[in-house]
């Protein structure tokens, strides 16, 4: 039997379908799994995506881009296949990718986790065939926490910068991790806390969308010159060690990512402190995803495949490698 | 064990030297004299034997995890750290309470010593049932204690500056207090913050005084004459101290290393009682003999008389901080060499030798004698000045080393391997080869000397052009070719290209340059008989 998806030049293609998948090149039709800048890249002719995501999608693309949202569970027809979107539990309007095509089913998980989220619908287990997995933090040291202990650290974190009149500088992907923690704060606490411009854009569009956060404000809006002792600041990677982050005086800077299960991973980085909070499944989170999905292939792509693949091969499922052009370890 | 885990942690999360000092001193300020002396112990990087050598954590952790041991390999590779690889994989489930905390002490007396008396069935049954209590940092912090790597980011000076500060006395006075050998017990400690320090014990040294690289024109240090200039010896610093009829010998890591030595023994036999002397142990027959001889003789567990032939050893000295009993730090240096030298005429013992004063009217002159420093097996020249008292640590201005330039090559690049902590999951660790007919032949293997930007950069690059794997190791295209430098080069026929080179580092990455035209194993071996 034919593979139901191949690899390409571009990324993952479905014959059958006529669809790419996360493609990283220009693609007649692209099907995306989630909004992140490295799933979600301009220049295809065709977007097809969750309902969820398409605001941001057309944020992102332009108004001139055609993008199709579509319901958890809807069924699409593309070409000789039959497409469905189920939640991931990543971010906002991520989702696996089911495709059901001469007598196969498919899924491809694009990123998940298993941990809650107050921001995102739960994953849910898809029965299939073969399922396509990531492996961002494929090795057993990545286990995670609970998410409200990692919480409860970074309240703690931002009370004794308070007492000593510092700023909590705190570092994370402006997609999805920023709101998941001003979500998860927001049991927390009621205090108001600064976001950077990149920030502030996706947390408009997931309050749109009704998750319940804590309030923010921009920084861009407040007054030169003043003082954020005692502020907990929420601002993307990117702006870290730019001329941005000057503006607040003394400060302690931290990021929340799943990197920092391992200590030299953060001090590498040069951060005061790490918080253990990743949108990827750890590495038993993994193990017992495969388990539930019930498929008799396994794919792994992104991350440490070779690892996830080897260990699956040795407990007698099949499975192997799927080849993409970049490597993991970029994701936070 | 959490207060000193946390204090840990702190070490290791800031870079600031005051932040550090201000931890340590809140530390010694809250805990109990045991725990506080513990602490003190291996903050001054004192360590007790190995119980258990890491490989034992690591086949435990294998029997708990069912885990095979590829992947520990290459869990290993993501982490970096033995210790801390282990306490990612067995630390505590989340659903479970935490045990109630022990102090350190306890923890030290009650659990971590009396692993020594146990068969290893007993220590494997006490190892699970400690890591069960612990927390994640915790348990590194213990495995680190009990596999003897116990290592924190602050060096024995901050803890002493920080010891200093709680007792309310001068730095150098709490240097000399805490060097050699003592128990960490509560009643240590109090004694340590005594106001005025009570005795001494015969075999304790004096802290040691540590020059600084000379980078610039050593003109800039003013007239010649003010500044003595001995040979900077290729050997291991040391200091004799002889007390109470008996001689102590003290490596810069303060380390008791006498029974070594049985020639500086003997010769220390000769010296008058309350002396101590600073130097460098060196192998020597007749002349200083390469750093290598040495190497051979300190590897080896047992003296055997062939060894001691083979490699016999002197103590060149180059200072007198003690004579008589009396503490001569604060004289000059002028009036020490003196003594010294009437010091060492007197006891006539040829293991212990004064290291020779170089002469050279001007700079420009001692300049051109530094030139035959490869040819006399030593590292360069010492510059100290002629008034200058002996200070404690790496204090500028008054001793300076001032070295030959390194030996370079231009060598490709070939294997990439993670690194370790701080470089964990970055591809650090290189190895480099030269040509030989045709073919690639590795000659070092380098950790340091290139940029983070560049660290990160060579990583990616490595991740796109790996042409094959053995474990974490990555085989890479042979493209790229970096400046090494290295201090030494000896033939060795242990490694592949037949020379074994020392402390290589990366110099540039040389990116002008294409890979056929790196050195090859011929050029590297000229460098073999450039040398005397």
């Amino acid at each position: 039997m034919d593979d139901l998806v191949v690899s390409t030049p571009v990324g993952l293609f479905c014959p059958a379908g006529g669809f790419h998948i996360d493609p990283w090149g220009p693609a007649e039709r692209a099907v995306v799994t989630h909004v992140h800048a490295d799933h979600a890249r301009p220049g295809s002719a065709a977007y097809l995506c969750t309902e969820a995501s398409a605001p941001f999608l057309r944020r992102r693309m332009g108004e001139a881009a055609v993008v199709q949202g579509t319901a958890y569970g809807e069924r699409v027809r593309l070409g000789g296949a039959v497409v469905s979107f189920h939640p991931a539990g990543h971010v906002l309007g991520s989702a696996q990718i089911r495709i059901e095509a001469a007598g196969q089913v498919w899924v491809i998980s694009g990123d998940y986790k298993r941990a809650p989220d107050p921001t995102c619908p739960p994953f849910e287990p898809v029965r299939g065939d073969v399922f396509v997995t990531e492996a961002t933090f494929a090795l057993p040291i990545y286990r995670w926490p609970e998410p409200d202990a990692v919480a409860r650290e970074v309240m703690a974190w931002w009370e004794r910068n308070r007492q000593a009149h510092v700023a909590s500088l705190l570092f994370c992907y402006a997609m999805g991790k920023a709101q998941r923690l001003l979500a998860e704060l927001a049991r927390l606490t009621d205090r108001p806390v600064l976001v950077h411009g990149a920030v502030a854009e996706v947390s408009e569009l997931y309050r749109q969308q009704g998750v319940s956060m804590l309030a923010t404000t921009r920084v861009a809006e407040l007054p030169a010159r003043r003082s954020y002792a005692g502020e907990l600041v929420l601002a993307p990677l990117s702006a870290g060690g730019t001329p941005w982050v000057r503006r607040f005086g003394e400060r302690e800077i931290a990021l929340a990512s799943g990197w920092m299960r391992v200590r030299g991973t953060r001090r590498r980085k040069g951060y005061d402190r790490g918080f253990v909070l990743s949108d990827h499944a750890d590495w038993p989170a993994l193990l017992r995803t495969i388990e539930e999905t019930g498929a008799g292939r396994v794919l792994v792509t992104h991350g440490y495949t070779e690892e996830l693949a080897r260990f699956l091969r040795e407990g007698g499922r099949d499975a192997g490698v799927l080849a993409t052009h970049f490597e993991g370890e970029a994701d936070v | 064990m959490k207060a000193f885990a946390r204090l840990y942690e702190e070490l290791d999360r800031t870079t600031s030297t005051n932040a550090k000092v201000a931890a340590m001193a809140a530390y010694f300020r809250s805990a109990p004299a045991g725990d506080a002396a513990w602490a003190l112990f291996f903050l001054t990087q004192r360590k007790i034997k190995r119980l258990l050598p890491t490989r034992v954590l690591w086949e435990l952790t294998l029997e708990m995890t069912g885990m095979p041991g590829w992947l520990l390999e290459h869990c290993y590779a993501a982490v970096g750290d033995g210790a801390e690889l282990v306490a990612l994989l067995v630390d505590r489930p989340v659903d479970r309470p935490p045990a109630e905390d022990l102090s350190l002490e306890r923890w030290m007396e009650e659990r971590v010593l009396p692993l020594k008396d146990m068969d290893l069935a007993a220590q494997a049954r006490a190892m699970r049932e400690y890591w069960s209590d612990l927390e994640t940092l915790e348990i590194l912090v213990l495995n680190k204690i009990i596999t003897g790597e116990f290592r924190v980011g602050a060096s024995a000076t901050l803890a002493i500056r920080a010891l200093a500060q709680v007792a309310g006395v001068p730095q150098p006075i709490m240097a000399h207090r805490v060097m050699g050998d003592w128990p960490p017990s509560a009643g240590f400690f109090q004694h340590l913050l005594a106001p005025e320090p009570e005795h001494r014990l015969d075999s304790h040294p004096y802290p040691f005084f540590l020059a600084s690289p000379l980078e610039e024109d050593p003109a800039s240090l003013g007239a010649r004459a003010e500044w003595m200039a001995e040979w900077k010896w290729d050997g291991i610093r040391a200091q004799l101290v002889r007390r109470g009829g008996a001689t102590y010998v003290w490596s810069r890591g303060e380390e008791l290393v006498t029974e070594r030595f049985p020639e500086v023994i003997a010769g220390a036999t000769h010296l008058p009682e309350g002396t101590v002397l600073d130097g460098e142990l060196l192998a020597f027959r007749d002349q200083v003999l390469p750093f290598a001889v040495l190497q051979k003789r300190i590897g080896r567990q047992k003296l055997t008389p062939s060894i001691l032939a083979d490699a016999p050893v002197a103590f060149m000295a180059y200072d007198v901080l003690e004579e008589g009993g009396e503490d001569l730090r604060e004289r000059p240096l002028s009036e020490r060499r003196a003594r010294l030298e009437a010091l060492l005429a007197r006891a006539a013992a040829p293991a212990l030798r004064a290291s020779p004063v170089v002469e050279g009217s001007g700079w420009p002159d001692l300049a051109r004698v530094r030139e035959e420093a490869r040819a006399r097996n030593v590292e360069g020249l010492m510059l100290k000045r002629l008034s200058s008292p002996y200070r404690t640590g790496r204090r500028r201005g008054d001793w300076w080393k001032w070295k030959i330039a390194p030996y370079t090559i231009d060598a490709v690049l070939i294997y990439a391997h993670p690194g370790h902590g701080r470089r964990a999951t970055l591809f650090t660790d290189y190895t480099f080869a030269v040509w030989d007919q045709g073919e690639l032949v590795p000659v070092a293997k380098a950790y340091s000397g290139l940029s983070d930007a560049e660290i990160a950069e060579l990583d990616a690059w490595v991740r796109r052009h790996t042409r094959e794997r053995f474990g974490p190791t990555r085989a890479v295209e042979p493209v790229q070719v970096f400046e090494l430098a290295f201090e030494g080069i000896a033939a060795s026929t242990r490694h592949r290209g037949g020379v074994a080179v020392r402390f290589p580092r990366i110099l540039r990455w040389r990116k002008d340059k294409p890979a056929a035209e790196a050195d090859t194993l011929d050029s590297v071996k000229a460098l073999l008989t450039a040398r005397a």
